[in-house]
């Protein structure tokens, strides 16, 4: 193969780029899955958050393990939000596009903001590649992206080159120019290259060349930003006020394996934790096994209903039982739900919702299954619903989850989505000492068939000699424990295993609100939802609008002062990636008139959609 | 280090409160008989006994006993015992199944017990019919069983337990049958000293549903020419007189009597420790009339169970304190 030259005039020297202040960005690297766009917003980003910068990230994956290269079914992609400010949400719209391919082009170009930054690899722009993503001419030249600030360069001849002198096989050669483009936008927003550097010399200690070869390309990219004057200002972000301490990145999913690894941490037994391959929920069991904690057992089970019957056996056995399931895997599974309700037994099940019915859309996000969660069994099966509401709450709410199933003897659903489950946050990382304490020792006393005052069983575990005793899914008589069909009964045990869930909301934190206490509108949202509703919220009242949020994440029960809040504001918006389940839910239980914002297209809401519907409430 | 006996325990320290509801005459009642009586001399203390069940007549089993007990969902109690078993390894754990919990709705997770080799012992009570629901073909009814759900008889195939089992890797396989206590009795006692997943089809007459079922088994004028008794190491031969024999023709069984040139070096000798459940396999399908049908052990081999194999794959991977898993592979410092 011949070595590829870059264009003999190379980029001449420009004039100094001048620098503007940014108060915040979103920079999009897009590309085909061979391209690396993981890997390079993944660095963007750790390079931004070490900076001091606030940062959010969703990556956008192709549902293909192996797509065909250079289609548009291929193209996948790696947000980042970076910011002076906090921040809650990947950002709406784009201020930098990043693409690797005419493909990669044709999906994202609708998400750059007009007179945003479009920054191409032209060496991709060829005639095949033009042809696969539909497009009849060259973008980059036929002037159709004139609406946009284009930096269009050879990137693939230029890393050539840049890595020419390192001894490398060309297939070495050629991965090395993911880092060419980061280079360009380290330039672009004026970020430094250490931590990326770092990066590179820890991942190829072992391969000197590739990591003078990525050195090469990144500085290359960088110097190209800077000599080519395609981009006349560059941007500076400035530090975000955080509070200080020791960060990391943590995604929606990782904090829930953090969660679990804390609880087990204060288990006296090994916490069971057994998951069925369900994506996304599948990344949390993957975590589960690469990350191990010396006290959490992880198991693949045949499908999901073996794996909550499995975390129910290991309840029973006195151990904490965890699970992890999407879609229909939490229909499999209503049926073990019912069964720890009625056995009264500690599990917790985290559903990772996505777009449904049935199959649905498994790599899309979706709110849908809140009313499954709440009601979706034979009976009445009332047991607790948690939900939490950004990525790095997953580790708060595992933690809050496990308190609330052993202080009630009763299984938990927490319900994540795809949107938290991907998109990554900045988490302040706690110290072992400031991790919630959960006391497990209070379950595990009180005699066989004895009840607390809140008719809550003790945690009678094998083993234990004098709590031998027989339970599961048939009703129990209320004082003997054993099988019973009476009438009286029945209806008395019904409303105890109500009364003891019921009667938690006391016990949890009580619904707060983010603006005034009392005024025109009230945003209620749960789940993901909660950074656009926040920024949507914040941005309405930054222009005079009397308008709160109030986000819940105890669903069931919910918090005991839920009515009185929602009765404080004259008109209440439900902003929800369903059809509107927990608008009428609130309705039905407090008969307030809420009204729904419902959004059902497998994408988390934009800032701008709920802002826009605040404003045309409050619209005189 | 000085130890403290055990007491002794007699089958009677092992009966609940519960007064044992099945229809007069239920194989069931001397299943629960034997069992206690097999308990009372394992040397498990009861609280170190539980016993996971689902619906159905064996089903309620478990609460006729003063252990550990804990009624599931239909087909679900071996993922139950599993999740006990990785929990609490100081308990031995027993399920009780029947016919249609465990082959109809429950047929994925008892296969995936055995193959697994969880250490569990499990007596699949057979009757060849749905029972508590009163009176439905079963996976296991025989062609011609006429039940609520098969009026004209049942034209399906049925399943084998056994050969699912062998199938499914099993590492214990047995047979017995109600009226045989003896023979049970051996039978819950090897179940008891397996290490792994042990199971134990039990042959057992439902007097209301499919009465008779088992009658060539347990007619005494039958039973002779109708049943091998496996024993390890020993000819297969059956008959009042142990004149007849189980021999192989290719891959074919076929019955021998002793004589006429045939003598007992031409007949199969039971191995239940081969390595490979060919042989196994072959008695699991025999049926009669053309066969005699076989009880005993079938194939008991050792292999580590899922338990052990679960520990050691998770000590060849290093483990991480908390602080290390919060602080993940990538942190800074905000000051």
């Amino acid at each position: 193969m011949m070595a590829v030259v870059p264009s003999s005039s190379g980029p001449t020297p420009s004039a100094r780029a001048k620098i503007e202040d940014l108060a915040a960005a979103v920079v999009r690297f897009a590309g085909d899955a061979s391209d690396g766009m993981q890997l390079v917003g993944a660095q963007f980003t750790s390079g931004s958050a070490s900076h001091g910068n606030a940062v959010f990230t969703l990556p956008d994956l192709p549902a293909e393990i192996r797509a065909p290269a250079g289609t548009l079914a291929g193209a996948c992609g790696f947000q980042v939000h970076v910011s002076s400010q906090p921040i809650h949400t990947p950002g709406d719209v784009l201020h930098t596009l990043v693409v690797m391919n005419p493909a990669s082009l044709r999906a994202n170009l609708n998400d750059l903001e007009p007179g945003g930054i479009l920054i191409a690899n032209a060496d991709a722009f060829t005639p095949d590649e033009l042809a696969k993503a539909g497009y009849r001419s060259n973008p980059l030249q036929d002037g159709s992206l004139g609406a946009y600030r284009l930096l269009a360069a050879t990137m693939t001849q230029f890393s050539l080159a840049a890595v020419a002198p390192v001894n490398l096989i060309p297939r070495e050669a050629n991965r090395c120019k993911d880092f060419f483009p980061l280079g360009i936008v380290c330039w672009l927003y004026d970020r430094p290259l250490e931590p990326t550097l770092k990066w590179i010399r820890e991942t190829y200690v072992k391969n000197p060349a590739m990591i003078e070869a990525n050195t090469r390309t990144l500085k290359a990219g960088y110097h190209y930003g800077e000599m080519s004057g395609q981009l006349p200002t560059r941007y500076r972000i400035a530090k975000a006020a955080l509070p200080a301490g020791r960060y990391r990145s943590v995604t929606g999913i990782e904090s829930l394996a953090l969660g679990i690894a804390a609880a087990a941490e204060q288990s006296p037994r090994p916490l069971i934790f057994a998951g069925f391959p369900a994506p996304p929920a599948s990344e949390l069991l993957h975590e589960l096994f690469d990350k191990p904690h010396a006290n959490v057992k992880v198991v693949q089970a045949e499908d999901d209903s073996a794996a909550l019957n499995l975390a129910i056996g290991a309840a029973f056995g006195g151990a904490l039982g965890a699970t992890a399931t999407s879609g229909p895997g939490l229909v499999l599974q209503s049926e073990a739900l019912g069964l720890a309700v009625m056995s009264e037994l500690p599990c917790i099940v985290i559903d990772v919702q996505r777009a449904g019915p049935s199959n649905g859309m498994p790599t899309k996000t979706e709110q849908a299954d809140l009313l499954q969660a709440l009601f979706g069994r034979n009976g009445e099966s009332p047991l607790i619903v948690l939900a939490p509401a950004t990525p790095a709450d997953g580790f708060a709410i595992v933690l809050e989850a496990v308190r609330l199933a052993v202080r009630s003897m009763s299984p938990v659903i927490i319900l994540s989505d795809v949107h938290l489950a991907n998109s990554a946050e900045a988490w302040r990382v706690p110290s072992v000492a400031e991790v919630p304490a959960i006391d497990m020792a209070q379950a595990l006393q009180g005699e066989l068939l004895s009840r607390d005052e809140r008719g809550v069983r003790p945690w009678a575990i094998p083993g234990t000699p004098g709590l031998e005793h027989r339970t599961g899914g048939l009703e129990k008589d209320a004082r003997t424990g054993n099988v019973s069909y009476e009438a009286l009964n029945h209806e008395q045990m019904v409303r105890l295993r109500a009364a003891k869930i019921a009667s938690l909301a006391d016990e949890i934190a009580p619904l707060e609100t983010h603006g005034p206490i009392s005024s025109d509108l009230l945003v209620v949202g749960w789940g993901s939802t909660f950074g656009a509703i926040r920024d949507a919220v914040t941005r309405c009242q930054a222009k005079g609008l009397r308008v709160a949020h109030a986000h819940v994440r105890h669903l069931h029960p919910l918090p005991s002062n839920t009515g009185a809040v929602l009765k404080r504001y004259r008109k209440i918006l439900v902003p929800e990636l369903n059809a509107g389940q927990l608008c009428r839910l609130l309705r039905a239980e407090y008969l307030v008139d809420a009204m729904s914002l419902s959004k059902v297209q497998g994408q988390p809401f934009l800032v701008s959609e709920i802002a826009q519907k605040i404003e045309a409430m409050l619209a005189p | 280090m000085p130890t403290t006996p055990l007491p002794t325990l007699t089958p009677g320290d092992f009966t609940s409160d519960q007064q044992a509801r099945w229809c007069p005459g239920c194989g069931d009642f001397s299943i629960l008989a034997q069992m206690k009586i097999v308990l009372a001399d394992l040397g498990v203390p009861r609280a170190n006994l539980a016993f996971i069940a689902g619906p159905g007549c064996a089903g309620r089993l478990p609460h006729y006993l003063n252990t550990f007990g804990f009624h599931g969902s239909l087909g679900r109690a071996p993922a139950l015992a599993t999740g006990l078993r990785l929990a609490n390894e100081n308990v031995q754990v027993w399920i009780v199944t029947g016919d249609g919990d465990a082959l109809s709705a429950g047929t994925n997770h008892l296969v995936h017990a055995l193959r697994r080799n969880v250490d569990l012992k499990i007596i699949l009570i057979n009757n060849e019919v749905f029972g508590l629901s009163k009176g439905q073909a079963s996976p296991t009814s025989r062609p011609g069983t006429r039940t609520k759900t098969s009026p004209e008889g049942s034209f399906e195939t049925p399943l084998r337990p056994l050969s699912l089992a062998l199938a499914a890797e099993a590492s214990f396989v047995a047979r017995t049958i109600d009226v045989d206590v003896n023979h049970m009795s051996e039978m819950l006692e090897r179940a008891a000293a397996h290490r792994g997943t042990a199971l134990v089809e039990i042959y057992q007459n439902c007097k209301i549903f499919n009465d008779g079922v088992f009658e060539y088994a347990t007619d005494t004028t039958l039973k002779a020419d109708s049943l091998i008794y496996l024993e390890h190491g020993r000819p297969l031969l059956f008959g009042k007189d142990r004149n007849q024999g189980l021999r192989l023709n290719g891959f074919e069984p076929e019955v021998v009597t002793l004589g006429h040139g045939i003598t007992i070096d031409d007949v199969l000798i039971h191995d239940e420790k081969a390595a490979e459940p060919t042989l196994a396999f072959l008695l699991s399908r025999l049926i009669g009339p053309a066969f005699p049908e076989c009880l005993g052990v079938f194939r008991s081999v050792q292999r580590p169970t899922f338990e052990q194999s679960l520990d050691e794959s998770r000590q060849a991977r290093p483990t991480r304190d908390l602080e290390s898993l919060l602080t993940g592979d990538e942190s800074w410092l905000v000051a």
